[in-house]
């Protein structure tokens, strides 16, 4: 655990804004895995909430059990003020949820999928027809409309997905990885479907494996690991304690490395050498310390090939977060 | 792709809900959606009018002299009973699309939704009776072009039909549940029809009992498959008891009273 990072959730000062989700150590076991081991989240209304998570994190898990698909062995949580257990009706009627793979019916077509559940939601004739050819035309699908859904690409899913989420706005909605498997185009327009969403005012939570995603759309990410939370905070809060970003520098000469290591430890501490021979990596979390560093190895006539400022990625949070060289070469792994 | 901005907009007016629909309309739907799978998927209508027109035509004339001096004879034997083997196949295939939905995220939508909890399990269902209905149909017309005479008219038939579907009604709940435990649906095919096979032609649906040995011809008589095909016979040839179809109707009822149940408490406890 971070100490520069709180990993409790919300202060009563905080709550400004009531809560559309707050949870209390959420627990799910599946045989002996505990996918999901004591989880507390408080989600203020209107906010993108990001969990951040690797793989067999329980990302998914606990977004099931906040949508009602899966029982908390232990644990309690409200959605939009309604019990889980006690009342999951109600907590259904407020909510939506994309799921990470399609929930569509692929033989059928965009518009009878959208239509089928406008009738489920209690759209009659007309109505019904109306408001799936809105979201057609919301989602960019109108062209698509009549062609059965195993012909789309997967953007195109994706997108059909969010809309059947949205037959009746909900108060908040669960997005379960939504750009996982996508191309960087179709990313970037599911991510503006989203931001829309909440400028709309609904509440989303989403589960991401991609810092940049979270970093990009969410107000505040909870990072998670092994069904357990280790981190929660803004954005802002989790580079201080991560580093705002990885600089990686390439060097014009080889030979050199050996003194770029010394000249840039000395400013910014820890140097990974990268995976080609003359590439080092550093965590910074300033761009001013950046600059200094890169100015020092000019001063020090170090020429470099490139050098490039990036978002950690997953894996430097985590081994920021965590400081478990073992577990990140795991995370890796699985990625 | 750069307009999204703009017409999500019109799409963001918050949507709200309207008046909550009654558990028939949900159920409706879903009936409409099993509809829409006969118009996209046309391969399983094939199965449906190619498998009862091969039985009925095998049997009739390939066993039907055989076993009954002609193969007309036969058929007046044999067609109510054919009826009640084809209902009984069909009902496997909304286990194996059960098995299919449950395999993606499809049914987690509907879970989430705040709907009555069986419609998807009512529209298998209206999907099973039109399935029933088509088929029916065909090995009716084909009964009578090869000269089957229901001797109790259409006042026998109509009510045989009901029957009927009360049988694939009570037959469906077995394969529902196949279909929710098993997540392969060729397993839930092959589940199915092992089970069937037995059941069916281990009954009095295809022959007269009398040659076969005492104790298969005990099971024979106590076989809920050849108390429906007693009772259809009695409907469709006149002479059916009140008895006969009560006999007929204790293991759809109890099929229904049982597996509804088991059905919703493995719906819900995933």
């Amino acid at each position: 655990m971070n100490d520069v990072t709180r990993t409790d959730a919300l202060s009563s000062a905080e709550r400004i804004v009531p809560l559309a989700i707050s949870a209390r150590g959420l627990a799910k076991q599946f045989g002996d895995v505990r996918a999901v081991d004591g989880i507390d989240l408080d989600v203020p209304r209107g906010m993108i909430f990001a969990i951040l998570g690797p793989n067999g994190a329980g990302k998914t898990t606990l977004m099931r059990m906040l949508a009602t698909l899966a029982k908390p062995d232990a644990g309690s949580a409200a959605v939009m003020g309604h019990d889980l257990v006690a009342a999951p009706h109600e907590v259904r009627a407020s909510i939506a949820m994309t799921g990470q793979f399609a929930s569509l019916d692929e033989d059928l077509t965009g518009r009878e999928n959208l239509l089928m559940l406008a009738r489920l939601w209690g759209f009659r004739g007309r109505a019904a027809k109306a408001r799936a050819d809105d979201l057609l035309a919301a989602f960019e699908l109108s062209d698509a409309a009549q062609k059965q859904v195993k012909a789309y690409s997967g953007g195109m899913r994706r997108r059909l997905d969010i809309a059947a989420s949205l037959i009746v706005t909900p108060s908040v909605l669960f997005l379960d990885e939504p750009t996982t498997g996508l191309d960087p185009n179709a990313r970037q327009a599911v991510w503006r479907m989203i931001r829309a969403l909440a400028g709309g005012g609904v509440t989303i939570l989403l589960t991401t494996q991609y810092m940049d995603e979270a970093d990009q759309l969410a107000a505040r990410i909870a990072v998670i690991d092994r069904g357990r939370k280790i981190a929660e905070g803004t954005s802002r809060e989790l580079k201080a304690a991560t580093g705002s970003g990885c600089l990686h520098v390439a060097l014009a000469d080889p030979s050199r490395i050996e003194d770029a290591i010394q000249v840039l430890q000395s400013r910014l501490g820890d140097v990974q050498r990268g995976r080609e021979g003359a590439e080092l990596l550093i965590m910074t979390s300033t761009t001013k310390q950046a600059n200094d560093a890169l100015a020092a190895l000019v001063a020090a006539d170090i020429e470099l090939a490139h050098f490039s400022m990036g978002s950690p990625s997953l894996e430097e949070v985590f081994f920021a977060l965590t400081g478990d060289g073992a577990r990140v070469d795991e995370i890796k792994e699985i990625a | 792709m750069s307009d999204t901005g703009i017409t999500m907009k019109h799409e963001l007016d918050m949507v709200q809900r309207p008046a909550a629909p009654s558990a028939l309309s949900n159920a409706l739907v879903f009936g409409w959606r099993a509809v829409l799978k006969f118009k996209h998927v046309p391969e399983q209508l094939f199965d449906l009018v190619m498998t009862p027109i091969m039985f009925t035509l095998l049997f009739t004339f390939v066993f039907g002299g055989a076993l009954a001096g002609t193969p007309r004879d036969y058929l007046q034997f044999f067609l109510p009973g054919i009826l009640v083997q084809t209902v009984c196949f069909n009902a496997v295939y909304s286990g194996m699309g059960l098995s299919t939905d449950l395999g993606k995220g499809l049914f987690d939508r509907f879970r989430s939704l705040p709907i009555w909890s069986l419609a998807p399990f009512a529209g298998l269902i209206v999907g099973d009776i039109l399935r029933h209905l088509i088929a029916g149909a065909i090995i009716l017309t084909i009964g009578l072009i090869l000269g089957y005479r229901p001797e109790a008219g259409i006042v026998g038939v109509l009510p045989a039909f009901a029957l009927l579907f009360a049988i694939g009604f009570g037959m469906g709940w077995i394969f529902i549940v196949l279909g929710l435990l098993i997540r392969t649906p060729m397993t839930v095919m092959t589940f199915g029809f092992t089970f069937l096979f037995p059941l069916v032609f281990a009954s009095n649906l295809m022959v007269d009992p009398a040659t076969m040995p005492g104790w298969l011809r005990a099971f024979v008589e106590v076989n809920p498959v050849s108390l429906m095909a007693t009772a259809m016979r009695g409907l469709m040839g006149g002479g059916a008891t009140a008895g006969d179809i009560g006999l007929a109707l204790i293991a759809p009822v109890v099929l229904t009273l049982t597996l509804a149940p088991v059905t919703l408490w493995l719906y819900r406890r995933q």
